[in-house]
């Protein structure tokens, strides 16, 4: 984008969360989120080199109603899970390879992973070419790849990275 | 009517984050211990903000929209601070029940006997 410019999306994300933080519509409230918006998002800037381009808006949505879910299904489970025997837990460290190459879709699903309770995202690669995932309770381990791969990774690639 | 269901989220959310907190107690090493209070606690502190959100939005007569924000904070942080810690620990090569990977220094899992002098005991 343009010099002055140089993130439209972070900035009207920006100016969106001032006018929810502010929980008004008044004008001026309107032109202070968008100053904002535009301030932070110029001074930020170089933190963020590539402008993230959403190419398909509804399977983002789709993701995110999706992660929510799983949140919610797999929470039963980790309460089950603490209220169980502790003692017969399986923990393991599970290498996801990763098919993602861009930050922010790694870091998105390095979010999505430590979101979904049951596991969380340890270590990246230098290379980047996998993340090293702990699994609470994992019996097998091949399985929990796959799982993430299909059920994160793809929806994500088509979201951020299509070819 | 409201006041039943207000009642029965928050109890809800108090339970899974009681549940979350137990965790810590009950799970055997730090990168278990990790699960409980930095995510059993997501539903439970859903709950209460649903709770909240209707509560506000039926007295005020609109809709709050403060428990989206902290919804999204939420999100974001929760899952950055549980990833740090576990990667310092990885870091200080923490006892762990599960194998380490090789390349991070793991020959096989240090189930029983003491911890190795040069290892942080718990």
């Amino acid at each position: 984008m343009t010099r002055l410019l140089p993130h439209p999306q972070v900035a009207l994300t920006l100016a969106a969360v001032w006018l929810l933080l502010a929980n008004s519509l008044a004008p001026g409230q309107i032109a202070l989120g968008l100053l904002l918006g535009w301030a932070i998002a110029l001074f930020a800037a170089r933190f963020w080199p590539q402008v993230p381009r959403i190419h398909r808006p509804l399977a983002l949505l789709r993701f995110v109603g999706v992660v929510l879910i799983d949140i919610a299904v797999a929470n039963l489970a980790v309460a089950r899970l603490v209220l169980g025997a502790p003692a017969r837990l399986r923990p393991a460290f599970v290498r996801v390879p990763l098919a993602l190459r861009s930050d922010l879709a790694i870091s998105v699903l390095a979010n999505t992973i430590c979101l979904t309770p049951g596991t969380v995202a340890s270590r990246l690669s230098s290379d980047r070419a996998y993340l090293l995932v702990h699994a609470l309770d994992a019996a097998d381990p091949g399985e929990l790849v796959a799982t993430i791969k299909r059920r994160y990774e793809t929806p994500l690639r088509e979201i951020f990275e299509p070819c | 009517m409201l006041e039943p269901l207000l009642s029965a989220l928050i109890l809800a959310g108090a339970a899974f984050t009681f549940i979350g907190s137990l965790g810590l107690v009950r799970l055997p090493d730090f990168y278990t211990r990790l699960h409980g209070p930095t995510k059993a606690t997501t539903l439970g502190v859903g709950s209460l903000l649903i709770a909240s959100a209707l509560y506000f939005g039926a007295r005020d007569g609109g809709i709050s929209l403060h428990e989206v924000l902290v919804t999204l904070f939420l999100f974001i942080t929760a899952p950055v601070s549980a990833h740090l810690l576990s990667k310092a620990a990885l870091h200080l090569r923490l006892r762990s029940l599960a194998a380490l990977p090789p390349e991070e220094g793991g020959e096989k899992p240090r189930r029983n006997g003491p911890p190795p002098a040069n290892r942080k005991p718990e």
